[in-house]
């Protein structure tokens, strides 16, 4: 692989990681507030967080150029301060990033935590632990199947973002240019083999991760009658 | 005291229950299912918050118009219905889940004794996933008492179980309910758990509460506006008197005067116990009947008259020394021996049920 290839790929483990990081530290307590809040407009949030699932990456990718850009509502604001605006950034890709998979971490977290039901965080509380207590020894513990399931899918579909990135990121090789835009790269100058080990590298990690949270939860699925 | 009075409405219910009985004993809520018994409880235990309500625990507040002390900052322990151990834990961690949270000058109950108490020390390294609905009652016992609650709540703690579960856990709770001080509020809709546990009763329907007091003089009641039905009938003090072995019968001396036989299961002479005796089971009659099988015969006299259910029957409450007895008779019989209050009558005790151990 060429130094330009391990630099593409060294960029998209960050980008995966950070991405994954930030939307744990989100997706947590909204996950949380959709799987409790007994609110109407819970539901409205859920369709939104949903909506990443079925827009085209480009659309997405579309509406956070116009917003991180130099004349956009965060990028123009940002500039007004004296900073730099965030199109073609590695921030502003993580930022799209975060929001292209926020439903590959929410939703399987959303569904743990209503999984744990009501009766468990009762019976925390009588047995004197506040909500943080009870939230951290109980509903987490009893949700480890789908937070390991969010975090891999957050993780592999972050991997493999392409059409986002390019609307936001463009290629900058060192700091926007990911693996799915340097396959896409080799591919259009003709490079078949650079693309194919690229593919290849892609393709597995993305299997062995998604096979190792699969066996897990098949394991203790089958503990657990 | 346990003062307690909660208001709460929601679509198809309401509820607005006020109740005020001794801390000490086991104080029974009793109704049908949907009265509010279970909603009751929750308002107790905090984890329902009644929007009106006021609780208090020997004068401490816990709820009123300024204060709410949240749940997780409550004296009690509550055993919930169904099984509700935590799966990530083992028997021992579920034990010492709550007692970690509580300061250890706070810890009235030795472990030890709640371990004992309720005969769990074989199960404590099991997965909960590997005990039986019984024996995961216990460990949801030993759990609640191991947070030294200065109250315990219990919401029809045997109703997943079946019969023969029940049965094994039932003379756990008369250890309990012997071996510690601690007042106790036992949900139920079953009337013979109610009969052999509880010391006070509340009674519950359609969300309001429609008698309260001492289990033998509130079951006495024939006014209930709730209506009893085949478990109509009252519970005795009583102790054994003697033991016959030819007979296998045991002598019940009631605590109010008279006496019954029952058959003898090998409670030990002396001990106190209590009686049930089922409306439907007994029957009156003006003088002492000679030639008949029914050896139990209790002489007193008619106090009330009351209807029943059913137009054609009435129910009878007789005075036998302290303690009353009642009976179900048709309104023909009532009619032909012209009973009226203040007669003297003898009662036929067809079937007397022994509720061991009590003290």
């Amino acid at each position: 692989m060429s130094t330009a290839d391990w630099q593409a790929l060294s960029l998209t483990l960050q980008l995966a990681g950070v991405t994954t990081l930030v939307l744990l530290l989100l997706g947590l307590p909204l996950a949380w507030w959709l799987a409790r809040s007994p609110s109407r407009w819970a539901v409205v949030a859920e369709s939104v967080v949903a909506l990443p699932l079925v827009l085209p990456p480009t659309v997405l990718g579309f509406y956070m150029l116009v917003l991180l850009g130099p004349q956009g509502a965060v990028g123009g604001t940002l500039q007004r301060l004296g900073l730099p605006h965030l199109a073609f950034t590695f921030t502003g890709l993580v930022i799209a990033s975060t929001i292209y998979s926020l439903p590959f971490m929410v939703q399987p977290l959303k569904d743990a935590f209503a999984a744990v039901g009501q009766r468990m965080t009762d019976v925390a509380a009588t047995l004197r632990a506040g909500p943080w207590d009870a939230f951290f020894s109980v509903v987490l513990p009893l949700s480890r199947r789908g937070l390991l399931s969010a975090i891999t899918l957050t993780f592999a579909h972050t991997l493999g973002e392409f059409g986002v990135v390019l609307m936001v990121g463009g290629n900058i090789p060192g700091s926007t240019r990911v693996l799915s835009i340097a396959i896409y790269d080799h591919a259009e100058a003709l490079n078949y083999a650079a693309a194919h080990r690229l593919s290849l590298l892609l393709l597995v990690a993305s299997f062995a991760m998604l096979l190792a949270v699969y066996a897990v939860n098949r394991r203790r699925a089958l503990v657990k009658p | 005291m346990i003062e307690a009075h909660f208001k709460v409405a929601y679509p198809g219910f309401a509820l607005d229950a006020e109740f005020s009985v001794p801390a000490r004993g086991v104080t029974a809520l009793f109704g049908r299912s949907g009265s509010g018994k279970t909603t009751l409880l929750r308002c107790i235990a905090g984890l329902q918050r009644a929007p009106q309500g006021r609780f208090a625990l020997g004068g401490e507040v816990w709820q009123d118009d300024q204060v709410f002390v949240p749940t997780h900052r409550r004296p009690i322990g509550v055993v919930f219905q169904e099984a509700s151990l935590f799966p990530h834990l083992d028997a021992r961690g579920n034990l010492d889940y709550g007692r970690r949270r509580i300061a250890p000058a706070e810890r009235r109950v030795a472990l030890e004794q709640a371990i004992e108490l309720l005969g769990i020390a074989p199960l404590l390294h099991r997965r909960v996933d590997a005990l039986s609905g019984g024996e995961r009652q216990r460990v949801a016992i030993a759990r609640a008492l191991a947070v030294s609650p200065r109250l315990l709540l219990m919401d029809e703690p045997l109703a997943a179980l079946d019969a023969e579960a029940k049965a094994a856990i039932l003379p756990y709770l008369d250890r309990l309910h012997e071996a510690l001080t601690l007042p106790i509020v036992y949900v139920s809709h079953a009337l013979d758990e109610v009969a052999r546990l509880a010391d006070h009763l509340v009674l519950l329907d359609a969300g309001r509460v429609i008698a309260s007091g001492p289990l033998g003089e509130t079951l006495s009641r024939l006014d209930l506006p709730l209506r009893l039905g085949d478990d109509a009938g009252v519970v005795l003090d009583a102790h054994v008197g003697e033991r016959n072995a030819q007979w296998h019968l045991a002598r019940l001396d009631l605590a109010g005067g008279g006496a019954l036989w029952a058959r003898d299961h090998g409670v030990p002479l002396g001990q106190r116990v209590r009686v049930r005796v089922l409306a439907r089971d007994v029957s009156l009659a003006r003088t002492q009947l000679a030639g008949s099988s029914i050896v139990n015969q209790l002489c007193g006299e008619v106090e009330a008259i009351a209807d029943d259910a059913h137009p054609g029957l009435a129910l009878v409450r007789m005075r036998v020394g302290s303690a009353a007895l009642i009976a179900r008779l048709t309104r023909h019989s009532v009619h032909t021996l012209q009973l009226a209050p203040g007669q003297p009558v003898w009662a036929q005790v067809k079937s007397v049920a022994l509720m061991e151990s009590l003290t």
